[in-house]
């Protein structure tokens, strides 16, 4: 589904990814892990089309997306929930979520929202809240929501679990195995290396800009060296 | 008493067409999140081209407002497109200065084309005045058009930005311009959208000030731009209503600035009143509070 070869990208003159490569097939779950400032939300946003590599080719579906804008790439069925939820804080949970069908035509967009309410009862409660007023794991449920309102085939989560509470980290993984289960791919990014090499089939380290290691879920969950880097033991 | 209504009156009319200016402002600023100064001088084209098509090829008013709108329309979006566009990615003193460039570029654009001579901009809202109060109160047609101008504009741009998908993309487009892209949103066409709106807005409002002020000179739109301008700082840059109520505030002020202290120190007590609220509130009156739970 999703093809990156060779991407370097540069803020100025810091060289952030330096040559990555990795792919995700239809119907998986894949991770990239690794420490703060590895480049694991720089790769995605390259990927969404937010920044851009000066070599190498994305391919998404079979055509090379690389310096599509991002705008121009939600209607081919890829969206991003961003890092740090990026909600819209000042409009309403139904207008945000309204904003995430902005490519889909009027017609599908009452169906969907009704969707993202059955996976998310608690956005239906909060309907004419403000999207400000929401606590953390709320934004998060919504901005996940939003990015399915476009009706994605691959959805990329940058940092999910970021400043939750454990309960709430669960529930979040709980709703991604659910997304994946009704079959959307998931490219997802996580400094919580073991949660998301528990749910994910294929895993990337991430070091400094580059691809260290690569495996299934499980075989990362045991490598000594992961172990040691990121699981805390 | 009659003196302080018809004074109140006159500072809510000249302050409705400061509202419709700083509505150009503070919804460009609130999106591209830079100040365009060359804001004011969109409204003194839309005067001109009015001007023109009235005086000179007798069409009738409304037709001479609505092409004042269409031209201005067309300026704002290519202004946008050829002088900020380019500097997107740029510091925003550079914005700033460009935006004064092109404030003088359309200045001296307009008298090569037009030459610097005062026009006189042709009365046409001249009906009869209003009389209330047994006649010692007299409300002109111009004030009551500017009033309710102001109104239907702020209506509309209210079920726009709230109802519209187009509008909400533009409130989405002024939180946050990476997560709108990731929705699909078109930034590059919401920021012409929102330059279209303005100056069009300009258009109006340049008609309208004429009404009441009728000497066009290639600099008439300065005075006006940088007076709303404040309105908009005053009522809080980014908020629509803020606009409103830093228009009305603003054109209150200074009609009995000019009516009870002096009308030689007029644009100062405007200015002053500025800076006193700048010091209390920075943000301006209805500025930009984000309620955030983290």
């Amino acid at each position: 589904m999703l093809k990156v070869e060779n991407i370097n990208v540069y803020y100025g003159a810091i060289h952030a990814i330096k040559g990555i490569s990795f792919e995700v097939n239809d119907g998986e779950i894949v991770t990239l892990i690794g420490a703060n400032g590895a480049g694991k939300s720089t790769t995605l946003q390259t990927i969404s089309g937010l920044l851009h590599s000066a070599t190498g080719s994305i391919t998404f579906e079979g055509e090379n997306i690389a310096g599509i804008p991002a705008h121009k790439l939600v209607g081919k069925g890829l969206a991003q929930v961003p890092e740090g939820r990026r909600v819209f804080l000042q409009m309403t949970v139904e207008e945000n979520l309204e904003m995430g069908a902005y490519t889909r035509p009027g017609i599908e967009v009452e169906p969907r929202i009704q969707r993202v309410y059955e996976l998310f009862p608690r956005m239906k409660e909060r309907r004419k809240q403000v999207a400000g007023t929401l606590s953390g794991g709320e934004q998060q449920m919504l901005a996940m929501g939003r990015a399915l309102m476009s009706n994605p085939k691959l959805m990329m989560l940058d940092e999910p679990s970021m400043g939750l509470a454990p309960i709430l980290v669960e529930q979040i993984f709980d709703i991604i195995k659910e997304l994946h289960k009704a079959g959307t791919t998931i490219l997802l990014v996580e400094q919580n290396a073991q949660m998301a090499l528990s749910v994910a089939d294929r895993g990337y380290v991430l070091e400094t800009g580059k691809i260290v290691t690569s495996g299934s879920g499980k075989e990362l969950l045991s490598d000594e060296s992961v172990k040691k880097a990121y699981l805390g033991g | 008493m009659v003196i302080f209504l018809s004074r109140l009156i006159n500072g809510i009319s000249l302050g409705s067409v400061y509202a419709i200016i700083a509505l150009g402002y503070t919804m460009v600023y609130g999106i591209a999140k830079m100040l365009n100064f060359a804001h004011g001088d969109v409204i003194m084209v839309g005067a001109y081209v009015c001007f023109f098509a009235v005086a000179n090829y007798s069409l009738p008013p409304l037709v001479g407002v609505l092409l004042a709108m269409v031209v201005c329309t067309v300026l704002g979006i290519v202004i946008e497109r050829l002088a900020y566009k380019p500097l997107r990615q740029a510091p925003s003193l550079a914005v700033l200065i460009t935006a004064i460039g092109v404030s003088y570029f359309l200045q001296n654009g307009a008298q090569l084309l037009w030459g610097s001579n005062n026009k006189m901009f042709p009365v046409f809202l001249n009906g009869d005045a209003l009389s209330l109060m047994d006649g010692e109160l007299r409300v002109s047609v111009a004030t009551v058009v500017n009033v309710v101008a102001c109104v239907a504009i702020m209506l509309v741009l209210s079920w726009f930005t709230g109802k519209t998908k187009m509008g909400k993309a533009m409130r989405a487009c002024s939180e946050d311009k990476g997560a709108a892209q990731l929705m699909g949103i078109n930034v590059d066409t919401t920021i012409s959208m929102t330059f279209a709106i303005g100056s069009a807005l300009a258009a109006v409002a340049g008609v309208l000030y004429m009404s009441s002020y009728p000497i066009l000179v290639p600099t008439t739109g300065s005075m006006p731009g940088i007076k709303a301008f404040t309105a908009a700082v005053f009522g809080g840059i980014g908020s629509i209503p803020g606009a409103l109520l830093g228009g009305l505030l603003l054109g209150v002020i200074e009609i009995f600035a000019g009516g009870y202290i002096s009308t030689q120190l007029q644009n100062a007590i405007v200015f002053a009143v500025l800076i006193v609220v700048l010091l209390v509130k920075p943000s301006g009156l209805l500025g930009k509070q984000i309620r955030e739970k983290v």
